[in-house]
């Protein structure tokens, strides 16, 4: 078990294009660490740069306290399994599972007995003759886990591992990875594009844009304290507003009426400060009833969410986006007053995107 | 439980596939069917299968070039076969044959090829242009134009060989007829080899090789584990095709023309020295067609093969 420190890390392709762009970030020992971001947000390059498999450009690599730099993948104890599971068709599961030990020259009889220990711990038992062809999705991943987990490396790399599972099976393989990551303990690092997995999973995200780190934090400051309006915009199922708005009269003009100044702006900013007001659909109430501070709206549209609705409303040409449970769904044309809370609003500096508070 | 019923899926479902196969999806009917496809099958069999028959006649009677069996060529029955199978020559002639496929196709061709295709894997740009423009112009040169450059190489006092290696004198065409027509028959046929195997190799995933990375695994390692057994039915098929092809080349009788003597005369060669100037026609119909026998067997071996790999796949 070990801890990931990178140092200035950067990544440079043949022609000057960044794909990491100056990384610091520490990874504690036995965390379950995501990388979130769009594509091409150098997440990725990020994860294979701690692999092994891309060369570092510049900056330093620390696994515990090797420098593992300029060390082939092979050798900085870190087992990876890549988004499409790399199984080798050719061999069944149980020499699947024992190939990186066969690498290790290690012996035929210790391998069986290694790979059907390991196997099992994963629910394999029964399928250690199959081919990677005859398996489900779910079991192939859990075989490519099994063999990346069968050397005990210090480090597990995870790129996009719910992504080639379909929608149910992914909440089911989404505990069990968790399940799995606590019971080993290992140090974990995984690739991701969605928030909510990100979120369910991870101790701690670290969200990346252009090769950049955004921000660093657990899943609930990531959600709640978004450190500017690119976070804020990317975390959360449902976008959070993100709207124009001025400081005015101790408040924030939002299209037109004054809603409350969120609690952690309050003496940061001067009245008539541009800035962008941000509020998460799940944060906002309807009001059918004028309410103080409330922005009134004209609703256009609703989407069912199940137990909830997503309702559209517009105030001139502010959308304002807000999640409704399902008995007090309104009807597209209804107007009514959209209400912020102060605790749960942010401002951010309309200039730097920064957030205020 | 559900792998085994997924494993079963597709042969319970090939059954009503076939069936619709056999319909008549286009709806034209047997006969206007029949019309649309009759033109080509009357250019088959003008100028296969007619010859092909035409070849087991000749190869039963004595038909000549020139002189009485010309004009009347008189059926003789197997004798021909009986003939050849006694014959010393025609056993030397299979054996430099054997030789020849082995060493200038499959294991020549088919090595370099794969050696080339896999030294270019990583390789981008001009440089792998330039390799595999000059690959491929050894392949798509005429075989005369190839083999006279041949001959310009390898000419005892003029050749281009003899004055890089100052070797002055060396008749290589006559003191290394086997070795001149091997390497030849390398340099024109490396290229399908590389082709094949650079798009097998294009289609190996990378995160196999990845994968195998990962846990240490060297390069030797990374093709015996992940490369060689991805690209098993393109080794297949290229090994297949390699064998054919440099089994029934003609275009080594234009370095050699088979000798000195017959050391260089493999069966092609030696059906052409036979029919032609030997005047035998019938004779050379009859090896043409153990040829073609031999042709045969080696074709339903490596589909046996073939089937017997991809059968312990599923």
């Amino acid at each position: 078990m070990a801890a990931i420190t990178t140092t200035a890390l950067v990544k440079e392709y043949p022609g000057g294009v960044r794909g990491v762009d100056g990384v610091d970030v520490t990874v504690a020992d036995g965390e379950f660490f995501a990388l979130l971001g769009p594509s091409g947000c150098g997440k990725t390059t990020l994860l294979r740069s701690i692999a092994g498999l891309e060369s570092i450009t510049e900056g330093t690599l620390q696994i515990g306290d090797r420098d593992v730099t300029h060390l082939e993948p092979g050798e900085r104890g870190v087992a990876m399994v890549f988004q499409d599971y790399a199984l080798f068709p050719h061999m069944d599961v149980a020499d699947n599972i024992a190939y990186p030990l066969k690498i290790k020259r290690v012996g035929k009889g210790p391998r069986r007995t290694t790979a059907t220990e390991v196997g099992e711990g994963l629910s394999l038992h029964g399928l250690m003759q199959r081919r990677p062809a005859q398996l489900s999705g779910g079991q192939q991943q859990r075989v490519a886990l099994a063999r990346a987990v069968a050397t005990r490396p210090e480090v597990l790399l995870l790129d996009e591992p719910l992504s080639n599972l379909d929608a149910r099976l992914r909440l089911e393989a989404r505990t069990f990875l968790k399940e799995l990551q606590r019971e080993l303990g290992v140090t974990t690092v995984f690739v991701t594009h969605d928030q909510a997995e990100a979120l369910a999973l991870a101790d701690r995200i670290a969200v990346m844009k252009a090769g950049r780190l955004q921000q660093v934090g657990t899943p609930r400051e990531v959600f709640s304290r978004p450190v500017n309006t690119f976070v804020a915009g990317f975390i959360g199922s449902t976008p959070m507003n993100l709207v124009e708005a001025e400081t005015a009269d101790g408040g924030v003009r939002v299209a037109g009426a004054i809603a409350p100044l969120p609690v952690g702006a309050q003496g940061a900013v001067a009245d008539g400060a541009p800035v962008v007001w941000g509020a998460r659909p799940e944060y906002l109430r309807w009001s059918t009833e004028p309410v103080d501070g409330g922005i009134e709206a004209e609703v256009s549209v609703i989407e069912n969410l199940g137990a909830s609705v997503l309702v559209s409303a517009h105030s001139g040409e502010v959308r304002l986006q807000l999640v409704v449970a399902e008995d007090d769904e309104p009807s597209p044309g209804d107007r009514g007053w959209v209400v912020a809370t102060p605790r749960r609003s942010l401002l951010f500096d309309s200039e730097s995107t920064d957030l205020i508070g | 439980m559900s792998a085994t019923g997924t494993a079963a899926g597709p042969g319970l479902r090939r059954q009503p596939g076939r069936r619709r196969r056999a319909d008549d999806v286009a709806g034209l009917g047997r006969v206007r069917a029949g019309l649309f496809v009759a033109p080509a099958l009357a250019l088959i069999g003008l100028f296969l299968v007619f010859p092909a028959v035409w070849t087991i006649y000749l190869g039963m009677t004595d038909y000549r070039l020139t002189g009485l069996a010309a004009a009347n060529p008189e059926f003789v029955g197997l004798d021909n076969f009986a003939t050849a199978l006694g014959d010393d020559e025609f056993w030397h002639s299979l054996w430099l044959t054997l030789i020849f496929v082995l060493v200038s196709g499959v294991i020549g061709q088919t090595l370099l090829g794969f050696s080339v295709a896999w030294a270019l894997r990583r390789v981008r740009g001009w440089v792998k242009s330039v390799i595999e423009t000059l690959v491929l112009a050894a392949w798509v040169v005429p075989a005369s134009v190839a083999s006279f450059l041949w001959l310009a190489l390898l000419d005892r006092r003029t050749g281009t060989l003899n004055a890089l290696l100052g070797t002055e004198g060396t008749a290589w065409l006559i003191e290394y007829p086997m070795v001149a027509i091997i390497v030849f028959n390398v340099w024109v046929g490396t290229a399908f080899s590389m082709l094949l195997f650079s798009s097998a190799l294009a289609a190996v995933p990378p995160s196999q090789l990845e994968s195998a990375r990962m846990v240490g695994a060297g390069s030797w390692q990374q093709l015996r584990d992940v490369v060689l057994p991805n690209i098993r039915g393109h080794i297949l098929t290229n090994t297949l095709l390699i064998t054919l092809w440099t089994f029934n080349t003609f275009t080594p009788y234009l370095l050699t023309a088979g000798g000195p003597r017959d050391e260089s005369a493999i069966l092609a060669v030696y059906i052409y020295t036979t029919a032609i100037p030997g005047g035998q026609l019938g004779m050379g119909a009859a090896i043409s067609l153990i040829m073609l026998l031999i042709n045969l067997v080696i074709a339903l071996g490596y589909l046996r093969v073939a089937r017997a790999a991809s059968g312990g796949r599923r």
